[in-house]
């Protein structure tokens, strides 16, 4: 298994990138994921990993690679995902009722033939758990309270894989100092969530925290696809804008003419998840073969990366003051730059 | 009035030690914390403020209030009376703390009542609660009722099923009931959606929760209000037997009877505590389904993080949440409040593990000789007397933390499919089934 570290070779290669980290502020720990926002808005969408299977899961992700992501987010399913709304909770049962586990999902990600950089996004328990069963027999034996390495084991075996990064919705800054600091160790990037009500004291504190980019919330509520996009994102980007980190938005985006608005408005990237899953749950529920739902999730993503760059197109016209405007294409067919 | 005289004088809670654990930072050892999405950190930081300065402080005379509509609307103080075949079976004085005679017939309404009041000072225009067996629910729809907040319950839908008539309770008390398909449709759903809407609504809803789990401020607040219970209890065994009680006994679920029943008696080293939990059918676990067959997350549950707090919890091998089970709704729930693992950890709490067969049995018991009907999550608590009785030393508090009437249906079923020792035959109710 060790070996199929080669075959992803996500992260590790493309993120020495070249790029000329000419606007790139790298306040991260992953090159990786800062050259992903060197180039032009980030396209990053998220997917639940074992949705509604292993394999047909591994096929979605490698589409969304395929439509131009420049950053992929997985989900490793918890059984009370607090932060999500009903559809990636039903992705999140899927998953689950399919015997998606900790170590399945780093199995998944060593098997995985993509070339964006990978983030996890989970919950803390399962992060928090991960090889604390064994510390426990062992301290059980010894008849000594229960100890364990915390977040470790969990940060060290997911960099291994090849993740570059966590999104941890449950895990606000004031708690995540144990999960930061094996961040650091082993060169991944903690992302935050940043939500309309976030402002003040708390907002300077979570951007001392952020490493890669901080994930705009784009409304109040749980994940879920919507067909417009709130006054707070346009208001919530304001309120960040002198911060020097790529500024991703999500909670939902489910078109192209969404992504290119939120980046008009002045979003370094935007997040997809509930949009692409409901794809994935249609086409469980129709019984559609993997291949037809792997192009329709590839098709989506080359239309929410075009939005987003015929997004910057307009941003650049509108304040010209960015010399980036050039690398946009107007052709929503066109994957654009992604790698 | 007398009675508010006699709340107010035991309601003094100040200066005791134990209620400054968890007050500042919400750590109760290694347990607590605020492990919420960012999007509700504003709202927790508001109730964390508007805690200190009404519950603590009392500023704008929040804390009077509240007793004196504990006293007027709920009908406190609750008796502490002497069961007499219980004593004589036992061969030691048992007392009943009587939190059945409160108002809605459980001790759910003393936090019920206590945050919607908070939420009214706060300037907040809605409410929104979970609620298991409907107990919460039911409380919390009685106190926005009376204090004239418009209310939304979630339940799941399960629990929905075992509790008609408390569904039935919070509608004719004007609240709106949402079923929760999630899962197994229990506590724990009702819990995440009801965290959702909040999530959504921070500006203008205060959420209740029930129990002395979640993010802190809510262990350390649902705790002071339900202290009522321990504070009424320590008072009234000083002033009717001279002495403090040897030991207090209460069922556990969440643990807001278990932490109110408790509070008082802390710091009273010569008082010992036991939490009864609900040992369910068995304390094995199916790892496969994810299934714990009971909720006896203090006994037998690992630290982790649920609902915004880290405490002991009914896991599987990676971290993902069991689905609880017992014959108590009320107790059905995987985690635990927070302090009360703390206590448990420091050997102040003895956690026990009461069977469904011994809580049916205490259920029965009580009913039988005492001419009280105790709801099915009290029961255990007399389920561990039986067991457990003599262990104990000579002067037993045991809290009747609510009445069996919601119960009824549940009972019979559940009574028929056993050979419960005394109980009547209950075949002729369940003969269509």
């Amino acid at each position: 298994m060790a070996d199929d570290g080669a075959i992803d070779g996500n992260a590790t290669d493309d993120g020495a990138a070249g790029n000329p980290a000419d606007t790139a502020v790298s306040t991260g720990n992953s090159d990786a994921i800062a050259a992903a926002f060197a180039d032009g808005p980030a396209y990053i969408p998220y997917l639940a990993v074992g949705d509604p299977d292993y394999d047909s899961s591994l096929a979605y992700v490698e589409a969304l690679d395929r439509g131009g992501a420049d950053i992929i987010e997985l989900g490793l399913p918890f059984s009370e995902p607090i932060a999500e709304g009903p559809t990636i909770q039903g992705a999140v049962v899927r998953a689950l009722e399919g015997g998606m586990t900790p170590d399945r999902f780093f199995a998944f990600v060593e098997e995985l033939d993509v070339d964006a950089p990978l983030v996890c996004m989970t919950y803390y328990n399962l992060i928090y758990q991960y090889g604390a069963s064994e510390a426990r027999s062992a301290s059980d034996a010894s008849g000594d309270a229960a100890s364990h390495d915390g977040p470790r084991p969990f940060v060290e075996r997911a960099a291994a894989v090849g993740i570059e990064g966590f999104v941890v919705p449950d895990l606000p800054a004031e708690e995540a100092d144990p999960l930061r600091e094996a961040c650091d160790e082993f060169g991944l990037d903690l992302v935050f969530i940043v939500a309309p009500t976030t402002a003040g004291e708390r907002l300077e504190r979570i951007m001392e925290h952020v490493s890669g980019y901080v994930y705009v919330q784009a409304r109040l509520g749980t994940t879920g696809a919507k067909s417009d996009v709130s006054d707070q994102t346009t208001e919530s980007l304001a309120r960040i804008r002198e911060y020097d980190v790529p500024k991703a938005v999500g909670f939902g985006i489910s078109a192209g003419e969404h992504a290119e608005r939120i980046v008009a408005a002045g979003a370094d990237g935007v997040i997809v998840g509930s949009a692409l899953v409901d794809i994935v749950a249609a086409g469980h529920e129709e019984g559609r073969s993997v291949e037809e739902v792997a192009d329709e999730l590839e098709a989506l993503s080359r239309e929410l990366k075009a939005g987003a760059e015929r997004g910057l197109s307009a941003r650049d016209a509108g304040d010209d003051d960015d010399g980036e405007g050039a690398e946009a294409d107007p052709d929503p067919a066109s994957p654009g730059d992604a790698r | 009035m007398s009675e508010t005289e006699t709340t107010t004088e035991t309601g003094n809670r100040r200066g005791r030690p134990g209620r400054e654990r968890g007050r500042t930072d919400g750590k109760f050892g290694r347990y607590g914390g605020q492990y919420v999405p960012e999007a509700l950190m504003p709202a927790i930081e508001e109730l964390t403020d508007a805690y200190e300065r009404y519950v603590l402080e009392n500023e704008d005379g929040f804390m009077d209030e509240f007793r004196e509509r504990l006293a007027d609307f709920g009908g406190r103080p609750t008796p502490l009376q002497r069961a007499d075949r219980l004593s004589e079976r036992y061969d030691r004085e048992v007392y009943l703390k009587r939190e059945d005679l409160l108002h809605g017939g459980a001790h759910k309404l003393n936090n019920a009542l206590g945050q919607v009041l908070l939420a009214k000072y706060m300037g907040k225009e809605r409410i929104i609660a979970e609620t298991g067996a409907g107990q919460h629910g039911t409380a919390t729809a009685m106190a926005a009722a009376h204090l004239d907040m418009p209310c939304t319950v979630y339940m799941g839908e399960r629990d929905i099923n075992r509790q008609r008539p408390n569904v039935f309770r919070m509608k004719l008390n004007g609240s709106e009931v949402k079923p929760v398909t999630a899962g197994r449709g229990t506590l724990k759903e009702a819990i995440s959606e009801t965290m959702r809407d909040w999530a959504a609504t921070v500006g203008d809803t205060h959420y209740v929760i029930g129990s002395v789990v979640g993010p802190h401020p809510f262990p350390v607040m649902v705790r002071d209000f339900q202290a009522v219970i321990s504070e009424e209890a320590r008072e009234q065994s000083i002033e009717v037997t001279g002495r403090l009680p040897t030991d207090v006994i209460a069922c556990a679920g969440g643990g807001s009877n278990t932490m109110g029943s408790f509070a008082a008696f802390v710091d009273d080293e010569s008082v010992a505590l036991h939490a009864i939990e609900a040992g369910g059918s068995t304390l094995e676990v199916d790892e496969e389904a994810g299934v714990a067959p009971n909720s006896a997350s203090l006994f037998a549950g690992d630290e982790g993080v649920l609902h915004g707090a880290r405490t002991k919890l009914l896991q599987d091998s990676h971290g993902q949440i069991m689905e609880s089970h017992s014959i108590s709704s009320g107790l059905d729930y995987a985690g635990v409040g927070p302090e009360l693992a703390c206590l448990v950890d420091e050997g102040r709490v003895n956690p026990v593990a009461v069977d469904d067969d011994a809580a049916l049995e205490g259920f029965h018991r009580l009913s039988r000789t005492e001419g009280i009907i105790p709801a099915l999550e009290t029961a255990h608590a007399f389920g561990y007397l039986e067991e457990h009785g003599d262990e104990l030393r000579d002067r037993v508090i045991v809290t009747v933390s609510g009445r069996g009437d919601k119960d009824l249906d549940a009972a019979i079923e559940e009574t028929d499919k056993r050979d419960v020792a005394g109980a009547p035959d209950m075949s002729m109710f369940t003969g269509g089934l």
